[in-house]
């Protein structure tokens, strides 16, 4: 609090100019050119997909859905939803996932991830968003459930919509204090901080909601979706998932953080990673347990030993072996022998997983009878990467520029966790 | 912490009493609204018989002249669109099939498809913007400025009756209405009206059941005794009976669409909510209430 004091709260001019109107306009404009060298490998196929992209959506929205994708009258949803959608805001997940760990269990150890990982969680729903709009058939309309233009309180996608609205104004109140740091505008900072636990336990409580709405948006599909997927649960099971697919995301996305931005990060975070990534897989593992029981007791519940021995049943079976058993026992392994690139690997193998299971309910297992099946066109999957490729631009963007990765020299934070204090911690974390 | 205790029970409180009103009265409206649609009202239906259908097709063009839809390629005189199964299509609102019957091979049977206006539409409660509106008559309209295209309603109907102009850049929802402007003057629906041989019946739901009913009771041999839509999907205002089981004459075989509504599927979920907008944000600030303090501790013992 005291330090809170030394931050110059009416500091005559601050570094970046950004305290006057024209100042800040000159700053940001300043910001927004590229650093570093432009054509590398990744700039140039990551613009070329794109710029592509952009193409294909512009016919889109001239010619309408059908000269983009493969969707049909049996096929109502593809990818577009299926995957930049359910699956990504499974994905996006480590988010409310972390903050429930760092500010509310006051885990501090994670801290250092948390800032990026929030960062990345509003980038993917800014995107998916976007990804959104470009799925609906009349997206101008978009704001009529906001603005109540006949409230559809009976439906799940209401839910869903606002909560993901909502949850997205959270998460920019989370990351805001950054924004404000990169600004200069202590002011701004100090209050934008004064709401961050109220936005952490409301996004918290949305995210629940609406990640589990989302499995929800499939219960009225129940006579589409093949029974082995089928279930009462499927909002619960979309929770459960979310945590373990967040956490892989976040073990994923920091350890390709940390090679790209290894300038970045200050050496007391690079020693304390692997324990930082060991103790998601611990958490990654407990969801994962806890799915897998669910997903037995669906299973013997509906009686489905009969479908087993089917194409979709071994196609289930995929799922179940390669998707969460053969998780559980290598994040088993890792932690047990403290095996920081075997926990990488895994993680990587449960977010494959997780895309094949929202992939199967969308998608694939939906309307597994239908005689003519929906395969996404090449195009669809190129708009996909395409959206894909633009979070990571503007990812890469504001990490160069904002103290995301690192922290402001002028904005230390205020609890920050002392050796000995994590050592406390590490033991509490593994006695859980 | 730079946030006093009190000062921040006091926001949290608020912001979760906000939420808590808005989250709350969802459910209960979505609540009473099924409520309501399940009363018994006096919805009107459609009973299609399909033994005195003779698949002249006068209803898809009394339907296709009536909704001013697009002209078919095949003319609706042409016998040759019976070679394959149809479905409705932004084009066409109502299809005629043909399927073979059993106890009469040079009798084939014809079914017609359409919207089965269901007693609790899927659709009008996926519909996020209310786009597609249980009627108080009974049929289920869409209000074409409200939709915004999500395509919720295709996936949520058990029947997949709402098809979708994908070749459009400002596509709409299509599918029958059942002629609801022409039902609130009074008048039958077009299909209705133009059926020659009666096997369309417009009336009273509750009135066609008891001729579907009595239909089948007094010819046994006649009619297979089932009265496809009286449950389906919760009871449908379209009614179907024939001479053989529904499940061979197209009609979707009645453990697939299942007997339950709908909207019920996804009622408990819904009712969920304002629990846990209450139950999560209190537990939340109880553990971090807890935690926080047990480190505070920890840190004074530190220093002490
Ligand atoms: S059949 Fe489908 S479109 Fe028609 S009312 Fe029922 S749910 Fe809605
Ligand atoms: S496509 Fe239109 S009518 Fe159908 S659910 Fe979405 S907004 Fe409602």
């Amino acid at each position: 609090m005291e330090r809170n004091n030394t931050i110059p709260l009416h500091a005559a001019k601050s570094p970046t100019g950004a305290d006057t109107l024209k100042g800040f306009l000159r700053f940001v404009l300043s910001e927004l050119k590229p650093k570093g060298k432009i054509i590398t490998p990744f700039n140039v196929i990551s613009g070329i997909i794109i710029a592509v992209g952009l193409a294909l959506i512009v016919i889109r929205f001239a010619f309408g859905l059908a000269s983009v994708t493969n969707l049909s009258q049996e096929y109502p949803w593809g990818i577009w939803i299926g995957f930049d959608v359910v699956t990504g805001v499974a994905f996006a997940g480590g988010a409310y996932t972390l903050c429930f760990v760092v500010h509310i269990l006051n885990f501090k150890k994670y801290e250092p991830i948390l800032k990026a990982t929030v960062l990345n969680g509003f980038l993917a729903y800014c995107f998916y968003a976007g990804a959104l709009l470009l799925d609906l058939g009349r997206p101008w309309n978009v704001v009529n459930p906001i603005i109540g233009n006949a409230f559809g309180y009976s439906s799940v996608l209401f839910l869903v919509a606002w909560h993901f609205l909502l949850y997205t104004v959270c998460q920019f109140v989370e990351v805001f204090p950054a924004v404000a740091e990169w600004l200069y505008w202590p002011k701004v900072r100090k209050y934008a901080k004064l709401c961050t636990t109220g936005a952490v336990i409301f996004g918290i409580t949305l995210s629940t909601l609406h990640q589990s709405g989302l499995g929800a948006l499939f219960l009225m599909a129940s006579n589409k979706i093949h029974p082995l997927w089928y279930s009462g649960n499927i909002p619960i099971l979309f929770f459960v998932s979310s945590v373990f697919a967040g956490l892989s995301m976040v073990i994923a996305e920091s350890t390709i953080s940390h090679r790209v931005f290894r300038d970045q990060i200050d050496p007391h975070h690079h020693a304390s990673f692997d324990d930082i990534l060991i103790g998601l897989a611990k958490g990654a593992l407990g969801a994962l347990f806890a799915y897998f029981f669910l997903k037995v007791i669906d299973f013997v519940h509906g009686h489905q030993w009969t479908q087993l021995n089917t194409p979709m049943g071994y196609w289930w079976m995929v799922e179940m072996i390669g998707g969460i058993i053969i998780p559980i026992v290598l994040f088993t392994y890792a932690i047990l022998k403290n095996n920081r690139k075997l926990v990488q690997v895994t993680a990587v193998i449960t977010a494959l997983g997780v895309i094949l299971n929202r992939l199967n309910i969308s998608v694939i297992a939906f309307k597994w009878y239908a005689a003519n099946r929906y395969y996404p066109s090449w195009m669809e999957i190129w708009v996909t990467a395409a959206v894909i490729c633009m979070e990571i631009w503007a990812f890469r963007w504001i990490v160069g520029r904002m103290p995301i990765l690192r922290e402001h020299p002028d904005f230390p934070e205020e609890e920050h966790a002392h050796p000995e204090e994590a050592e406390v911690v590490k033991w509490k974390a593994s006695a859980m | 912490m730079t946030i006093t205790r009190r000062g921040f029970l006091k926001f949290a409180g608020l912001t979760g009493s906000a939420l808590l009103a808005a989250g709350a009265r969802a459910p209960a409206k979505a609540a009473t609204a099924a409520a309501g649609a399940a009363a018994d009202k006096e919805f009107f239906g459609m009973l299609v018989d399909t033994t005195k259908c003779i698949g002249c097709r006068s209803c898809e063009e009394a339907c296709n002249a009536r909704n001013r839809l697009p002209e078919p390629k095949e003319s609706f005189s042409t016998d040759s669109v019976f070679e394959r199964q149809r479905d409705t299509t932004p084009e066409a609102f109502t299809v005629v099939n043909r399927f073979p019957n059993e106890k009469e091979p040079d009798k084939p049977v014809f079914v017609r498809k359409e919207c089965n206006h269901c007693n609790q539409p899927a659709c009008a409660t996926a519909c996020l913007v209310k786009a597609l509106e249980k009627t108080p008559e009974g049929p289920v309209i869409y209000n074409k400025d409200r939709c915004m295209g999500c395509r919720y309603c295709m996936l949520s109907c058990p029947f997949d009756a709402p098809k979708y102009q994908y070749n459009s850049p400002s596509p709409y929802v299509m599918k029958c209405v059942f002629c609801h402007d022409r039902i609130v003057k009074g008048e039958q629906p077009a299909c209705s009206e133009a059926c020659p041989e009666g096997a369309s019946l417009f009336g009273k739901r509750r009135d066609l059941i008891e001729i579907a009913r009595e239909r089948i009771y007094k010819e046994p041999g006649k009619y297979y005794p089932h009265i496809y839509g009286e449950h389906e999907a919760g009871g449908t205002e379209w009614l179907f009976i024939g001479s053989a089981a529904p499940e061979k004459l197209g009609l979707r075989d009645r453990e697939n669409v299942g007997t339950s509504s709908y909207p019920e599927k996804t009622a408990g979920f819904l009712y969920a909510v304002p629990h846990i907008f209450i139950l999560w944000p209190t537990f939340l600030f109880g553990l971090s209430y807890l935690t926080s303090q047990k480190n505070g501790k920890e840190n004074e013992h530190g220093e002490e």
